[in-house]
């Protein structure tokens, strides 16, 4: 039922009148393109030209040259209104009716498109509950009743009523607070998951691009696209000092947070279980590279580690050997976040346990540094790193 | 004669109460004045000041136009048009035309200003939404800029019609009855009686249209201000 067509640019430029200042916002030569389903990030520094490209896919503003597709439909030579009817539009602002409840608020285009009461009810209702608002709750609320994430959230539902292919977000979470913006940011994933949208979303923040983009444009002032790769790409191989700056001299961290525990080969701790012989335990830790010993309940979750030399000789292993602990991992814990932990833990190694809590294997910081070096891609420029 | 009581005394006698110099037809024909003068100057002031609250053109000509409006006082404006008025018609023309046609001259900058400015001053991401999502020119205007510069737009015919109603006594001067007639009548008479009940009536029928349009004002714009928080 969900469809979504590709988006692209071909050469497309906005000059405005005049120089200097008045420049700003101006795009020049921009070719992209955007599959079917993807979300594409456009980002870079206030005046770089993103939100021109952005007005320009709704023909709020009209290129100065060169054209941009929808699917393979040429935006100008459609009827504008129909274009913008075809076509979510979320601003930062929200820009919800005041003078409307949210139910109609939501219902807005369907109601252009001619749908019937009880048909634009339903789809509003439905609508609410994607983007998780009670419509017995807001439906019938003014806007000036909600807070600022709940807004956004009957923005992007109002975007939805149609069901548009195309979706265009200008800094949709750029007015709430960081709280509120990363949840309203993983709902857009999770909901952009189930929908598949071509999605272009505007925004000044690197972090942002980098979480939000399966692609992600990096504009420069005067309009000029910097780079266009896939996060990982433009954070691995930044394609000029501008970009390698714009991203930070993070990027090396900003990219662990691209990963997860599951791209790395676990390393096998040394392990016994509570009630296991003393002696046979210290003959298998001294033997191994890590010679501390992870001490398991008999669920294999967990006890704590045992230091060589505090096992004892003979007799059983006991809990109240176990006298260091590690930080627990999953396998969807990013890398960044796992170092993070073994920072704060002041600890060597993390644990990555599974649903249960039964422990699977071992992180150390060194295996997160092998990643980073390992898993770069290839630099195009074929300048730096070669493939090992 | 203390003032209170020769007023009290004034409405008392039944002789007020009727003839076309009586209280409730000159109150008719009050009221008549002042309705079709507003209702003409909305006619011209609220498409003019919405095409240009909406457009943002001629912006300038707007602001200029009502303070000139504004400039004209009501009396010197009725006596420039009676040579004009009276060629079209001898009586009418003398008293009923300028009296008009100076009320609406003053009852338009108001109107004019306030439907300009409650248009221009709508929140512009708003508009841009609206645009955004496929809202025709037209549907915007109509569905998003009036709803919500409704109170604004409905103020300016509120105070409109205030000036309006207190300052259609002048056409009294001209020989215009309505209630400026009591006033006019009270003074050449020196009747203080008949003075200050003119002036009594005219401030209730004021204080009524005021109190009755604030409500209007208020109604219309009831459910962003009452519902939020």
């Amino acid at each position: 039922m969900s469809t979504a067509e590709r988006v692209v640019f071909e050469h497309v430029t906005k000059r405005y009148a005049g120089t200097g200042a008045g420049n700003s916002g101006a795009v020049e030569d921009l070719s992209l393109e955007i599959p079917a389903g993807k979300v594409c990030v456009l980002v870079g520094p206030s005046g770089c030209g993103k939100t021109t490209s952005l007005k320009m896919v709704n023909r709020l503003i009209e290129p100065t040259s060169g054209r941009i597709l929808i699917g393979d439909t040429d935006v100008a030579k459609q009827d504008v209104i129909e274009l913008r009817r075809g076509i979510g539009y979320v601003i930062q602002q929200v820009g919800l009716f005041p003078h409307q409840t949210v139910g109609e608020n939501v219902a807005t285009v369907p109601r252009l498109l001619g749908w019937d009461e009880s048909r634009r009810r339903a789809r509003a209702q439905e609508l609410l509950e994607l983007v998780g608002l009670d419509p017995a709750t807001y439906a019938d609320r003014y806007p000036a009743a909600l807070s600022g994430g709940e807004r956004q959230r009957v923005g992007v539902a109002r975007a939805l009523a149609a069901d548009p292919p195309v979706l265009l977000m200008d800094e949709p979470f750029g007015a709430v607070d960081p709280i509120v913006r990363e949840r309203l940011q993983n709902e857009l994933l999770d909901l952009q998951e189930r929908l598949a949208k071509t999605i272009l979303f505007v925004t000044h923040d690197i972090d942002e691009a980098i979480k939000m983009g399966d692609l992600v444009a990096v504009l420069q002032v005067g309009g000029h696209l910097a780079q266009f790769g896939t996060p990982d790409e433009i954070l691995a191989n930044p394609a000029s000092d501008f970009v390698a700056r714009f991203v930070g001299a993070d990027r090396g961290l900003k990219r662990l947070a691209l990963a997860r525990v599951d791209a790395l080969q676990l390393m096998p701790p040394v392990t016994a279980t509570t009630g296991d012989d003393a002696a046979e335990a210290h003959r298998r830790a001294l033997a191994d590279p890590f010679p501390y010993l992870l001490l398991l309940d008999p669920m294999r979750r967990p006890i704590g580690w045992i230091a060589p030399r505090d096992l004892p000789a003979g007799g059983v292993l006991d809990e109240s050997l176990a006298t260091a602990m590690s930080p627990f991992l999953r396998r969807r814990t990013t890398l960044k976040d796992a170092l993070a932990m073994l920072v704060e833990a002041e600890v060597q190694a993390g644990i990555v346990v599974d649903g249960r809590g039964a422990a699977i294997g071992l992180v150390t910081a060194e295996m997160i540094f092998e990643w980073a070096r390992e898993s770069r891609p290839p630099d195009p420029a074929g300048a730096a790193q070669g493939a090992r | 004669m203390d003032l209170v009581s020769a007023v009290v005394t004034w409405f008392a006698d039944p002789a007020h109460w009727t003839g076309q110099n009586g209280v409730p037809y000159r109150l008719f024909q009050h009221v008549g004045i002042s309705l079709v003068s507003v209702l003409i100057a909305a006619t011209i002031a609220l498409p003019l000041g919405l095409y240009i609250g909406h457009t943002r053109r001629g912006q300038a000509l707007a602001v200029n136009l009502a303070n000139v409006g504004r400039a004209i006082p009501s009396l010197a404006a009725i006596a420039i048009v009676v040579p004009f008025t009276q060629m079209l018609d001898p009586t009418l023309g003398f008293n009923l035309y300028p009296t008009v046609i100076a009320m609406i001259v003053l009852a338009v900058p108001p109107i004019l200003v306030n439907a300009y400015a409650g248009v221009a001053g709508v929140d512009a991401d708003l508009v841009e939404s609206a645009r955004g999502m496929g809202l025709t020119e037209r549907q915007v205007l109509a569905r998003v800029e009036i709803p919500v510069a409704i109170p604004v737009i409905v103020g300016g015919i509120r105070s409109a019609s205030v000036q309006v109603i207190a300052t259609a006594t002048l056409g009294a001067i001209y020989g215009l009855g309505a209630l400026g007639g009591f006033i006019v009548e009270g003074v050449a008479q020196n009747d203080n009686g008949r003075l200050f009940a003119g002036v009594v009536l005219v401030a209730l029928l004021a204080l009524l249209a005021e109190g009755a349009l604030a409500l209007v004002e208020r109604r219309l714009a009831a459910p962003v201000v009452a519902r939020g928080s």
